[in-house]
Parts: structure tokens; C-alpha cells; sequence
């Protein structure tokens, strides 16, 4: 048993905070996150040769990683610089087509980065469903709030065929896929994607017959892995953002950080910063295990986690700020709005806790 | 990083287990299952078994008697003592004044008072808290004036745990009251035995006597038993301390009581189902247990960061906090667990050596009164409070 990452790893987290921190600055981000693409296509590239999605992909899949605890480096630094370009989509999509195999070139496009895919979840809100057509499906039907839909270019979207969960790549200029693309909260794009009788081929179907729930696993897994990477990144900006602010900020005289009622709220906002951060660890660990049960106990356990310790980090942050918390100019709102917006995806921490006891 | 064990931790692991299975008495195991409370004698006798393996002192270095474990090998250790349902070290001697006298005693000290610890010649308890110096504990008044060979001791210490069984007490004393006050205190050894020392009984919440007062009138003490120099005693406290509340997140034990609480929640009914299907109840008990597989892992974070193996600093305050938190959460949910039957109070029931009939399930007995005195967890070793305190200064630069 050990806690030191791998010399490597180490290198590929140093590489990828210090260049986000010294070419990503907030306003950096914010112009993108907040334009009508909801991302920076040119930031997006910048970002591609630095070799990030290749590092979230083994060897077979065409990366140079793809353990939990590279989704895990990776996501945190992502998550600390609030990183908002599609790498998500290229993670959950890419994960999908490696666990399937077959669609090579797409999968090479993705982990290349020049590609950009969706992952179009089923939620259970807003089923797709297929109907067997000749050797291949007609789908109609909307996912709802795809992340990055409208910048994609291919979705990787589980379907419902005959209530079971089938896999499909839908190129986006596919005839019937339409998007309705929006900004969301904290930054970033995301879309309402039609599907209207839209028709595929056998070639379609990511993996094999019946595979469906096992690439959904896979990919899904990836994602809830990344999520709470990427939020205890967001965390530890805010930490010490708020440290810096508790200690630079007068008032009666002395730095607001001398009064007990506030040091006592920031102890604990660490305390459970710490909590979260051994929660991905846990998290990362298990994803790589052999133990399917574990792994999706401690991926949802990690996400329950993040949940719960995103809004409160969000919350306390900007109270310990007081009103320059409230402001779109500082930082910290916009990290405390992906926080508390992270709950939202891939399950809240309801659905994760009742999904915890379970698999119990 | 890598959370497995190795294959020389997992032969590590087995030899432990056997170690339990086979020398852990099945008398002294039920007792703490049951959560009933052990005698002097029990506990003397645990102390023995694990002596004669030299396992007692786990973290002490091999010189003096330790076994030379790694961080995580203490940490299976002591998880799996926790989870085979053996009896606490009592912590006073092994965990307290050992690694205080180990590091600031002198050499003498070292050689006549460390065996003693180890073969049980003498029971130690804890002289720190005062009824004036609680959080404040450099506010402390008990006096210590130097006449030729002795130091004449007078006040009142308090809250001394099994205090009753001791033959030694350590004590913070105040040896130069001009002095600001952290800076006038020495660190005393002091025989429980001496004329002058008188020990009463406090019956705490669950009406156990675990705790006592000990009064000090003109107590003699042999210059000799003074540990260091001489106004520096708040140093050791302090350094004292960070082992304390390292022990006081006892993972192992929330692990081993989370697993009985599993068990009444399958046996107890509630609304014609096993409480654990009960979606609120369940509810609670995931949360507790996800905290604690992040508190085991924080835990081992921790200590795997402590380079050379000793006790973290201000980061055991993190421990202490988030540690006791879920160990109270746990008595909470047992004593919820057992519905009304948590209410009928049998003293004699809470004893070892009782044969009684049980009211209601078996243990119900021990919820409620288990539950009260783990209150005792928060406000001990420097309150959680305090430990925010420590954690703002020391660790936030607050």
C-alpha cells in the first residue's frame, strides 16, 4: 500500500497544472465558457497537444494511460483550472467505443482529440427508444441536456430496445439529429438532441449483442470517476481562494480569518475537503479492480460524497466571502456554481446513496 | 499509489489474524462484543499476551521493545485487534508516557519506568485536566515547589481515567507561577501511593465510575521524576497529545461496531421488516459508513505522510474531529436500532461476569448507556473545538 503517485503520473499532473494556471487564467475561461460555443475551439486545441485525452486511454485504445488514478489526475487539474472544453464527452464516448471495440477511427479521432463526441446518457427521464429496422434501428425520441451537443460531432447515445440499454454512434450530421443547444449555469454548453426517425446501420451498435449494459458500466463509470476527480480539483481552488481572502481581508481592524466563527467553518470546509479527496482516491482505486460490485459501490460512494461536500464548499465559500462572493468578476462564483451544478450530472447524491445501499 | 496490500502486508495480515485467533481469550472477546466493562484484571490480562509476543507497544522503536512496524503494519494491526473484538491497550503508559519519555526522558528514566509499562508493573493514568484548566489547559494551578531532593505538590487534578486502578500518575505541574503560564510548567512522574494523594470517584452520565478526581497535599516527589527540564513540561504535553488523538480516530473500532450495528439492523423489525430495509434508516447508515471508508483512507493518508513513522502533527487534530464524529454517529444509530427495548436501564447487565437474563434483545442493555458515555469522545483529548482551533493555526495559517 502507498500514496505516491507514480513518477509519471506525477510529471503528467505537474505538466497539466502548470500549464492550465499559467495559460488558463479565469478570464480565459469564462470568455469561452460563456460564448454562444460554450467552450474556446482554439483553447481546446492548445489544450489537445498537451496529449490530455491520450493520458485517459491505455495503450490498446491508442493513449498512454487509462487508469483511475490518471482519470483522476487529469480530472482534478481540469477541475482546479475549471476547465470547461468537451474533455468529459471525449472520456465517457471514448470509453464506450474501447469497451465495445470496432470504430477504430472514431475512437482514434477522439483520444487524438480531434474529434469531438458527445456521451448522450439515458437518465430515465427521456428515454430514446429503437425499433429494429432491417439489420438496423430507427430511433426517435430527445436526450435531454447532453453536455457540449451542439460542438459535437459524433454521440456515442444509449438507447432503450426493449428495455434493455443498447449502444449506438450516431454521427451528429446523421439525417433526422437535430440539437437545441443552450448555455448552462456555471459555464459551458449543453443541448436538447432530437432524434426523428433517424435511421442506422448494423455498423452502429457500439460492442456486441446484449453488451449494452456493459459498456454503459464502463463509460458511466468513467465519468462518475471524473466528475469527483474534477470537483475536488474545483475544491482545493476554493480553499484557497477563501484562505487567501480570510487572511488578506480586514475588518474591525484584524483579518476576518481571526475570528473563531469563521476559522471553525473553514476547519471543517477542509476536514471534508480531505473526506472527499480520500473518497476519489478510493474511488480510482477500485475502478481499476477486478471486483465490479466494489468498483460501482466506491464510484457511487465518491459521487455521493462530492455531492454533498461540492455545495457545502460552494456555500461556506461565498459566505466567508461575504458580497464579493455574490460577484460574477471574482472567481470563486463561478467555481461555486459548477459545484453545485456537478450534483446534477450523472446522478445526485440521492440517486448515489440509494444506489450505495443497493448494491450493499 | 496503490491501496492493496502487498504481498508481505497480507502475510502480515495472516499472522496477525492467527495471532488473534489463536491467543485472544473467547471470556475477553465476548465482553467486548457485547460492549460490557472490562476489569482491572481483564485488561492487565490482555496487556500480558500482547507483552509476550512484543506486541504491546506497537509504535515504540525496537530498542525499547517495539516490534519495528511500519505505519500501515500498526494500522492493520490495529484494525484487525478492532475488528477480532480484543480489548483497548489502555492507553496511558504504552501510548502516552511511552513516547514522551522515549523522546525527553532521561536515560535512567527510560531504563526503570518503559519495562515497567510493558510487563504491567505499574498502571498509569493521565494527570492533565484541573477544575479550573479544561480547554485551557496551560491555565493549570496545581504547584510544585523544589525543597532539596523533593518537589512538594498541592491542587487537585480531574477526570482521571481509571485513575483507580493506578499506581503512577503523570502530571502537568506548575513549577514557576511568575512565568507566562505555558512557559512555568514541568512534567512530574508521580507515585499514587505517596501520603498526601486522595482519589474520589465521579460517576459519569451512564452511571459508570470511570472517571476521578485526585487531590495533592504536600505530596513529596523525588527530583528524579521529573521529566526533562524544568518548565519546559509544556512542550511533552503538547507532544503527548498529537499521540492521543491519533488513537482517539479509532477506525478500527468504528469498523468493528459498524459491523454489529449492520447486524441489529438485520435482527431488528421495524414496520414488519429488517430495520436495514428501511429506507431512512438505511439512509443513515450509508452515510456513516461512506464517511468511513473516507476516514480510513484519510486516516492512512495521514499517516503515510509522517515521514520516519511517528505521530502527525495538527493533521491529528483532523483525525480527532472527523474520527470521533463518526463514532458517535455509530453509538447513535445502535442505540436508535434497539427502539424502546434502548430504554430499560440494568446496571448489572452493563458488568462483566453478569448471567442475568436479558431485557428484551441481547445488548440492548449497552445502547443507550454506550451512547451516553461516547459523548466523553468530542470533548476529551482537547475538545473538537479545540482541535478547530489547532487546525486554523497550524494548518491554515489562520
Amino acid at each position: 500500500m502507498n500514496f505516491e503517485h507514480t513518477d509519471d503520473r506525477r510529471m503528467l499532473a505537474d505538466t497539466l497544472v502548470r500549464a492550465l494556471r499559467d495559460g488558463y487564467a479565469i478570464d480565459t475561461r469564462n470568455a469561452g465558457a460563456y460564448s454562444e460555443a460554450g467552450y474556446d475551439p482554439a483553447v481546446w486545441q492548445q489544450l489537445n497537444e498537451l496529449g490530455i485525452v491520450s493520458a485517459l486511454f491505455d495503450e490498446a485504445a491508442g493513449g498512454f494511460g487509462g487508469s483511475g488514478f490518471d482519470i483522476m489526475v487529469v480530472f482534478e487539474a481540469l477541475g482546479r483550472a475549471l476547465v470547461v472544453e468537451p474533455f468529459l464527452g471525449a472520456l465517457m464516448a471514448g470509453r464506450a467505443l474501447a469497451a465495445g471495440g470496432g470504430h477504430d477511427d472514431t475512437l482514434a479521432g477522439i483520444v487524438s482529440g480531434e474529434t469531438i463526441a458527445a456521451f448522450a446518457q439515458d437518465d430515465g427521464a427521456t428515454p430514446v427508444t429503437a425499433t429494429k429496422s432491417g439489420d438496423g434501428w430507427t430511433l426517435s425520441g430527445t436526450k435531454a441536456v447532453v453536455a457540449q451537443a451542439d460542438a459535437a460531432s459524433v454521440f456515442v447515445a444509449v438507447v432503450e430496445q426493449d428495455g434493455d440499454p443498447l449502444v449506438l454512434l450516431v454521427p451528429a450530421d446523421t439525417a433526422g439529429v437535430s440539437v437545441r443547444s443552450y448555455n448552462i449555469v456555471e459555464g459551458g454548453a449543453a443541448g436538447d438532441v432530437t432524434f426523428d426517425g433517424v435511421t442506422l446501420g448494423a455498423d452502429a451498435r457500439v460492442g456486441g449483442e446484449g453488451q449494452g449494459q456493459a459498456i454503459v458500466d464502463a463509460a458511466v463509470g468513467a465519468g462518475l470517476l471524473a466528475l469527483s476527480a474534477e470537483a475536488v480539483g474545483a475544491m482545493e481552488f476554493v480553499k484557497e481562494a477563501t484562505l487567501g481572502y480570510l487572511r488578506d481581508r480586514k475588518q474591525f481592524g484584524v483579518p476576518i480569518g481571526k475570528f473563531q466563527a469563521l476559522q471553525h467553518r473553514m476547519a471543517t470546509v477542509l476536514l471534508e475537503i480531505e473526506q472527499a479527496q480520500s473518497a476519489v482516491i478510493n474511488a480510482a482505486s477500485a475502478f481499476d479492480g477486478d471486483d465490479a460490485k466494489a468498483r460501482a459501490r466506491a464510484l457511487s460512494a465518491a459521487k455521493y460524497t462530492i455531492g454533498r461536500t461540492g455545495a457545502l464548499v460552494a456555500e461556506e465559500s461565498i459566505q466567508l466571502h461575504g458580497g464579493i462572493g455574490m460577484t460574477w468578476e471574482y472567481a470563486v462564483s463561478h467555481y461555486a456554481k459548477r459545484l453545485v451544478m456537478i450534483d446534477h450530472q450523472l446522478g445526485d447524491e440521492d440517486f448515489h446513496l440509494q444506489r450505495y445501499i443497493a448494491l450493499g | 499509489m496503490d491501496l492493496s496490500f502487498t504481498p508481505e502486508e497480507e502475510s502480515f495480515r495472516d499472522e496477525v489474524r492467527a495471532f488473534f485467533r489463536d491467543k485472544l481469550p473467547a471470556r475477553l472477546s465476548t465482553l467486548v462484543r457485547e460492549g460490557k466493562r472490562l476489569r482491572k484484571s481483564d485488561m492487565e490480562e490482555w496487556h500480558a499476551i500482547l507483552n509476550e509476543r512484543g506486541w504491546l507497544a506497537n509504535h515504540w522503536p525496537e530498542e525499547w521493545g517495539g516490534p519495528g512496524w511500519s505505519v500501515i503494519q500498526r494500522f492493520i494491526f490495529d484494525n484487525e485487534s478492532a475488528l477480532a473484538h480484543a480489548p483497548r491497550v489502555v492507553p496511558f503508559g504504552v501510548n502516552m508516557l511511552g513516547p514522551v519519555l522515549i523522546k525527553y526522558g532521561s536515560e535512567e528514566q527510560k531504563k526503570h519506568w518503559l519495562p515497567r509499562i510493558l510487563d504491567g508493573s505499574d498502571w498509569w493514568c493521565q494527570g492533565y485536566s484541573e477544575p479550573g484548566a479544561g480547554s485551557d489547559l496551560a491555565g493549570l494551578k496545581t504547584t510544585a515547589v523544589r525543597k532539596g531532593d523533593v518537589y512538594v505538590v498541592n491542587g487537585q487534578k480531574t477526570w482521571t481515567t481509571l485513575g483507580q486502578h493506578a499506581d503512577m500518575i503523570f502530571c502537568l505541574v506548575r513549577t514557576d507561577p511568575a512565568a507566562k503560564k505555558q512557559e512555568g510548567i514541568s512534567f512530574l512522574l508521580i507515585d499514587m501511593k505517596s501520603p498526601g494523594i486522595e482519589v474520589r470517584p465521579i460517576t459519569l452520565i451512564d452511571g459508570e465510575q470511570e472517571v476521578n478526581e485526585v487531590f495533592f497535599t504536600d505530596v513529596e516527589v523525588p527530583v528524579a521524576n521529573l521529566v526533562g527540564e524544568e518548565n519546559l513540561g509544556w512542550t511533552y504535553a503538547k507532544y503527548l497529545l498529537t499521540y492521543e488523538r491519533t488513537n482517539i480516530a479509532g477506525v478500527g473500532f468504528s469498523i468493528a461496531s459498524f459491523e454489529r450495528l449492520k447486524e441489529v439492523a438485520q435482527t431488528q423489525k421495524k414496520g414488519g421488516r429488517a430495520l436495514a430495509d428501511d429506507p431512512l434508516f438505511a439512509a443513515r447508515m450509508a452515510r456513516v459508513e461512506i464517511d468511513l471508508a473516507n476516514m480510513q483512507t484519510t486516516n492512512l493518508r495521514v499517516l503515510a505522510a509522517v515521514a520516519g513513522g511517528g505521530a502527525p502533527g495538527a493533521e491529528s487534530s483532523m483525525l480527532k474531529i472527523k474520527g470521533t464524529e463518526i463514532r458517535q454517529e455509530i453509538t447513535s444509530l445502535t442505540r436508535r436500532a434497539y427502539g424502546s427495548y434502548a430504554a430499560p436501564y440494568i446496571p448489572e447487565a452493563l458488568e462483566a461476569g453478569w448471567n442475568g437474563e436479558d431485557v428484551g434483545p441481547e445488548d440492548a442493555a449497552m445502547a443507550a448507556p454506550s451512547y451516553f458515555n461516547n459523548r466523553k469522545l468530542s470533548i476529551f483529548g482537547g475538545s473538537n473545538e479545540i482541535q478547530k482551533n489547532i487546525i486554523s493555526k497550524a494548518i491554515l495559517g489562520l
